[in-house]
């Protein structure tokens, strides 16, 4: 532990000091959340959207209306909760009684409930806060500025140490591979996590972000998920000497992950190739997991497939990476 | 004797060369062991063979009589030819991680003094000069108490008197009964700092013994040198060779040759006559430049 500790403190050192890094690692996911957000806030979708609730082929002659898109709900419960969030504009249920939901803050409700014919619909509010683009997107930048930061901040110093000779005069030390490692990856994960958490806060502050679920929840699958992703740099340059090489080995993972792992849009629509590719990437089943916590307010029972597989990619990349570690330049 | 590391038959093959070929050797404990050998020697691969960090192809090592492992890490102290320091880090928070490393540990401050890094002990270990650079490294190696020290090359690039103060550092080093296991291709170092020396030459020792020991047995001569303007007619039948910039006559009796040049009218103002050195040694045995 002393050990442990002596390695851990030195690198919490050598990068809070390194002024640029930290600067730079605060900055750029600050920079593309304000951004973004505001850059995409405008783009809402093109038509009007309305839930429909019917029991057999009922018919109904609003459903006739132009420009406006109708679609069959199953579950009445979520399509509610779509309504609340902006999500759907409207719910409409074709039962005995017609009866209509709409969000009083919602524009577009207001329109729609305008060109309801103005007789024999059974109006219902249901309240709540759009989700805006940027309530989606947080988890995302958020979680691709960690990737980045556990991926290079594990992979390239580690080649580095190793270049340079620094692993071989630690080799010649009682320390242990696992001792170091372990002090590796401790330190990054503590580092990431405090700018991650700092600046998500920091930028709720004017951002308000949606949040439904648990915070504990939310922190416990973003420090899952940043152990898995440390564990991949570690395996990907557990005997690299070679900073290029290495630079190369870790875009190769990273690209793919940013564009991929649904940071930017939502992978519901993609190919299917590309929902079979996301499925390789640790990010994936981290953002999907702190999304459906943020903004469905999903629970432990909801995202623990999430994190049984984020916990077994770290053991794989943990245990791939230690049994290939090197001290030395070949 | 009962030497503290022993080293047998060891080889290491890499993929193109035999770069140490069937080395032994014996180091007892208490004194400064001196591999000497030109670069390509084989000097830094036996070395880190016998420091555990590189695996031999075959051959035995042992320290205290058995095979290297836990014990040695505790108390070996090793200064690689070249370590690279952790970034951003002060000259004593280097040394206090290292220190946490070691169950046991030197006193960080009596390793502070022993090794005169007081004035510079606040600073970035990045910027400091090369002899206060080569000072903080000894110290690292120094740092658990050490039995045994390993210094590859620790003055190479140092200036005279960098080079000096290290060497005065060693031998306050020595005095605390510590083996010190030594490589340089510096004569004048091994000269002044070791009990006992190998000369190493192609993967294999060539010479083995204390400096008065093996100058006794490969020279009983000493040399005249001379300015190099003297007539070569002058020195003809005479035992002579040109080394940067003077004429070196060996001789084994002085006395005869003295007369000899007398009678031939050389001018023997700027006469010198030196002892054989080790750099002799080295060259007649090698039969190469001892350089960088």
């Amino acid at each position: 532990m002393k050990k442990f500790l002596a390695i851990f403190r030195a690198r919490n050192r050598e990068f809070l000091r390194d002024r640029s890094t930290v600067g730079w690692n605060i900055i750029l996911p600050i920079v593309l959340v304000f951004g973004l957000g505001f850059i995409f806030s405008d783009t809402h979708r093109p038509m009007f959207k309305v839930g429909v609730v019917a029991a057999g082929d009922a018919r109904d002659p609003f459903l006739e209306t132009e420009y406006v898109q109708f679609i069959p709900v199953e579950d009445a419960d979520r399509a509610r909760q779509r309504v609340a969030r902006h999500q759907l504009d409207m719910l409409l249920e074709l039962g005995e009684t017609k009866r209509y939901w709409i969000n009083p803050d919602s524009p577009r409700g207001y329109v729609l409930e305008r060109m309801l014919p103005a007789q024999g619909y059974v109006r219902e509010e249901i309240e709540g806060r759009e989700v805006r683009y940027v309530d989606w997107l947080v988890p995302g930048i958020l979680g691709m500025n960690l990737m980045f930061s556990c991926l290079f901040g594990v992979g390239y110093v580690l080649v580095r140490y190793r270049k340079s000779g620094f692993l071989k005069r630690l080799n010649a030390t009682p320390l242990s591979a696992f001792e170091f490692l372990a002090a590796q990856v401790g330190s990054r994960l503590w580092l990431t996590l405090l700018i991650t958490i700092g600046v998500f806060l920091g930028t709720d502050i004017f951002l308000d972000y949606m949040m439904n679920g648990s915070w504990l929840l939310l922190l416990f699958v973003t420090t899952l998920g940043a152990i898995s992703m440390i564990s991949l740099g570690l395996m990907m340059s557990a005997r690299v000497a070679s900073e290029e090489l290495a630079g190369g080995l870790l875009n190769l993972v990273s690209w793919p992950m940013m564009i991929l792992s649904g940071v930017w849009f939502s992978l519901e629509g993609a190919p299917v190739i590309v929902q079979w590719l996301s499925k390789l990437f640790p990010l994936t089943y981290m953002l999907d997991a702190a999304r459906r916590i943020m903004i469905d307010g999903a629970g432990l029972a909801d995202v623990w497939l999430e994190i049984v597989v984020l916990a077994a990619m770290s053991a794989a990349f943990l245990a791939l990476g230690a049994a290939m570690f090197r001290w030395k330049a070949e | 004797m009962n030497a503290i590391i022993e080293v047998r038959n060891l080889v290491k093959q890499y993929p193109q060369t035999r770069a140490v070929d069937g080395v032994d050797l014996a180091i007892a404990p208490g004194t400064c062991f001196g591999l000497l050998g030109p670069n390509g020697a084989g000097k830094t691969t036996t070395v880190e063979m016998m420091e555990g960090i590189v695996t031999p192809t075959s051959g035995e090592i042992l320290y205290k009589g058995e095979p290297l492992g836990a014990r040695f890490r505790e108390e070996a102290g090793i200064q690689f030819q070249s370590t690279a320091l952790q970034d951003f880090q002060s000259v004593r928070e280097t040394l206090e991680m290292f220190a946490a490393l070691y169950p046991r540990h030197m006193d960080i401050e009596e390793l502070i003094e022993l090794c005169a890094l007081r004035s510079f002990l606040d600073q970035d270990a990045r910027r400091i000069s090369g002899g206060q650079r080569q000072r903080l490294l000894l110290a690292i190696a120094l740092v658990n108490d050490p039995e045994v020290i390993f210094l590859d090359e620790p003055t190479t690039g140092l200036d005279p008197q960098a080079r000096r103060n290290f060497w005065d550092l060693v031998n306050r080093i020595k005095a605390r009964n510590k083996t010190i296991v030594l490589t340089t291709h510096y004569m004048e170092e091994a000269y002044v700092l070791c009990d006992e020396i190998a000369i190493m030459d192609h993967g294999r020792i060539i010479a083995r013994g204390t400096p008065q020991q093996l100058l006794r047995e490969h020279f009983n001569d000493v040399i005249l040198e001379l300015p190099e303007n003297i007539p070569a007619e002058q020195l003809r039948d005479l035992a002579c060779r040109s080394v940067a910039g003077r004429l070196e006559i060996s001789t084994g009796d002085v006395t005869a040759t003295l007369r000899e040049l007398l009678e031939r009218d050389v001018p023997l103002n700027d006469l010198r006559i030196r002892p054989r050195t080790l750099e002799d040694l080295f060259l007649e045995l090698t039969g190469r430049e001892l350089r960088a």
